[in-house]
């Protein structure tokens, strides 16, 4: 007994000595979808069980990329009791929220992440079921916690109707969508998605990921897993041009988009070479009135993980420069295989300020104060 | 400037279907004779747009990029020693294989008697009909033996990524006849432009041809391909080049956690990457100020990956100097000549 409690003291000194970390990336998970059973009603379920969840690639379970561990896990993630990596609120607390001193955690449900599943009404009622799923089994058991909402986001209407339904509830903290979509996310057909967000006050967050049909390279279809994974960066590049050069910021200026789980060391290239291209974006869509690099740094922020590893870590202060201290924000991915420790990722010294911002107060600001500013402004 | 610099990138605009004529046999001049076909432009540079013709080299009439206009614009002012002539022509957008591989040959001789026979500063890469790997070869074997053919051209998107394995006969004969793959720039349209569909405009295609060349050369480390062909060297063409870093780091972090799907690929893609590519210059995707350019050359790390290229007559640059500000002396000597002759083994045995 004496040792349990001297385990469990030394354990909460250590976190309390760490600084406080916002994490924005974390992945629980359903131990299965029978989890779901009481948020559908009966003809869908019914429906689940007979075709499953169809998406655009062939696999109804698995993966034709098998990942490099079972479920993308961690191996030392398995919660007792056999269940899920993911599925276990205590557990998660155990091995990372409270040893990590993870003060605010978003929620991005990936696994699944129905948005493309190809069924229209599958996809909003289990979208709708996740978002309620979360709220009890999750964000009201854990005041760090914030859900993200899962929208159908191939049919914007009722992905709008889904964020106008959760807008106002303090549970959600974004909507989340899945980066490989079936069109670029600039154009206009996912445009309601965008004024829905901007009406409901909550960033869009692009998680790395999804089924949209195309080929994972627009090149064709790569071999490997590992070449998925390069290649989600490049995917996230491709997100960004579509959205700056269909002019979705100059339409929705107060937009804020967060790209997750795609890392960060190859934004200012991109910038670069979007503003290189100004001279034709203009000519072709005057609508767009802003260089790109500033529409990127007004606009749009990033999760750090999968942080790059420069051979020199130092080139990654540069990097960091480039996209603004304030724009970048911590995640770890849990209970991922990629995990970023928040201990021992980043092989350079930072100031307190630097550690600050990166690692808690810009998604403090991004998530929570702004809103509770607003509302504060609003009330005057 | 430095006089005998080595362009590695410059297009001659083919004036249309019709100039190959002459070197298509009878059964193909008479099909497209027959099928009323004048014109195979592609999508990649719509020949009115911005990029595809710098403003001062776009003649009143008639196409630009003609041998006059080559040697005027670029060859004498810059007092070029060497330049590859890139032929952007629409060969990979066909579908037919038969089709494909008769332009091509039939682009390859137009070059040779149009422009390599007229002109001893130019060189050229072989087009190759890349929809059938067999035919592929068949073309680069065809003019394997004329030394002023210095590489092999293919596009950044193609129907499979290009460290697929259908394609190593491509890379055995490259390899045999000392010629790099050049990957330039453009997409031949049987895939979407992006991993999500395709984009709406030009410029996003354009901007995308990066991502592209990132997922190529995953493609071809993860593949083995130099593991297999260890002699092979390939050059990223009218990519840009400041992604680069971000993406080997990027691989290297991957490959330490994934090594085991593809156990071949034995030490860091960063190490692989810097041993066989090498990268032209333009377009300069430069940061907008010199110390952001100072801070990024120590990114790369390495003096050795750039090869000078003009991309006449693509509107890169104005004014007479293609290169960035600041470089050192040294830097300027090798992307300009040095490390052109380190990466084409027939410009190096011609010219040294």
């Amino acid at each position: 007994m004496n040792e349990v409690v001297s385990t469990l003291s030394r354990r909460n000194q250590y976190a309390i000595s760490r600084m406080a970390i916002a994490d924005c990336d974390l992945h629980p998970a359903p131990n299965s979808l029978a989890d779901l059973r009481p948020y559908l009603d009966d003809r869908w379920w019914r429906h689940l069980e007979s075709f499953g969840a169809r998406r655009r690639h062939g696999c109804l379970t698995g993966s034709a990329y098998p990942k490099g561990s079972p479920g993308a896990n961690r191996r030392d993630a398995d919660p007792p009791g056999g269940r899920k990596p993911g599925s276990n609120l205590e557990f998660m607390r155990a091995q990372h929220l409270d040893p990590n001193n993870v003060q605010l955690g978003i929620l991005n449900m990936i696994s699944p992440h129905p948005g493309g599943v190809q069924n229209p009404g599958l996809s909003a009622a289990m979208c709708a079921a996740i978002n309620d799923w979360q709220v009890v089994e999750w964000t009201s058991r854990d005041v760090r916690l914030r859900a993200s909402v899962m929208v159908p986001y191939e049919q914007p209407a009722d992905a709008a109707a889904e964020i106008y339904r959760r807008a106002g509830d303090p549970n959600f903290a974004q909507v989340l969508l899945l980066s490989r979509t079936a069109e670029p996310l600039g154009q206009r057909r996912y445009w309601p998605i965008y004024e829905a967000a901007v009406a409901a006050d909550l960033p869009i967050g692009v998680h790395a990921f999804g089924y949209g049909g195309a080929p994972l390279t627009s090149g064709g279809w790569p071999s490997f897993y590992i070449e998925e994974m390069i290649g989600h960066a490049a995917c996230c590049e491709s997100v960004i041009t579509s959205m700056v050069v269909e002019g979705v910021f100059e339409r929705f200026p107060a937009l804020r988009v967060i790209l997750v789980e795609s890392g960060f060391a190859w934004v200012p290239a991109h910038a670069w070479r979007m503003d290189k291209n100004w001279r034709t974006i203009k000519e072709e869509n005057p609508a767009v009135t802003r260089l790109p690099s500033e529409v990127i740094r007004q606009n749009i922020w990033f999760t750090t993980q999968p942080m790059e590893e420069p051979e020199d870590p130092r080139h990654l202060l540069d990097i960091i420069e480039w996209i603004g201290w304030d724009r970048l924000m911590f995640a770890t991915d849990y209970p991922h295989w990629d995990y970023d420790d928040p201990t021992t990722c980043l092989r350079v010294s930072l100031t307190e300020a630097q550690r600050a911002a990166l690692f808690h107060d810009n998604a403090w600001r991004f998530f929570v104060k702004n809103r509770v500013q607003d509302r504060a402004d609003d009330n005057q | 400037m430095l006089a005998g610099a080595i362009d590695c990138d410059v297009h001659p605009t083919l004036p249309g279907l019709r100039a190959l004529f002459t070197y298509l046999d009878d059964a193909w001049r008479e099909t497209f004779v027959q099928r009323g076909m004048h014109e195979l432009v592609s999508n990649n540079y719509p020949p009115g747009a911005p990029l595809s013709v710098r403003p001062d080299w776009r003649p009143d009439v008639g196409p630009p990029a003609q041998l006059p206009q080559l040697r005027s614009h670029v060859l004498d002012p810059m007092q070029t020693r060497a330049a590859i002539c890139n032929c952007l022509y629409g060969v990979q957008l066909l579908f037919s294989e038969d089709m494909a591989a008769a332009i091509a040959r039939a682009i390859n001789d137009w070059m040779a008697r149009e422009l390599l026979d007229r002109e001893p500063r130019l060189r050229a890469s072989i087009v190759v009909p890349m929809q059938n790997t067999e035919l592929a070869v068949d073309e680069i074997e065809r003019h394997a033996s004329d030394k002023r053919f210095v590489q092999v051209l293919v596009l950044a998107m193609g129907d499979m990524p290009l460290g697929r394995r259908a394609y190593w006969p491509i890379y055995a004969a490259a390899e045999r006849h000392h010629l790099p793959i050049g990957i330039h720039a453009g997409s031949n349209y049987h895939n979407p432009t992006t991993p999500t569909g395709w984009g709406t405009y030009h410029s996003e295609d354009y901007i995308n041809q990066a991502q592209a060349f990132q997922t190529q050369l995953a493609s071809l480390v993860c593949e083995g391909v130099f593991r297999r062909f260890p002699r092979l060297r390939v050059v990223l063409i009218e990519s840009g080049f400041t992604w680069l870093p971000a993406c080997l780091w990027r691989m290297a972090k991957f490959w330490r956690g994934l090594r085991p799907d593809v156990p071949w690929v034995d030490r860091s893609p960063a190490e692989i990457v810097r041993e066989h590519v090498r990268l032209t210059l333009q377009p300069l995707d430069v940061p907008p100020d010199q110390e952001h350019l100072e801070r990024f050359w120590e990114h790369v790390g390495s003096d050795e990956l750039l090869l000078f290229s003009t991309d006449y007559p693509h509107w890169q640059y104005d004014g007479d100097v293609p290169l960035p500000s600041g470089l050192p002396a040294g830097l300027v000597h090798k992307i300009m000549i040095d490390n052109p002759l380190a990466t084409y083994p027939r410009l190096r045995e011609a010219l040294q």
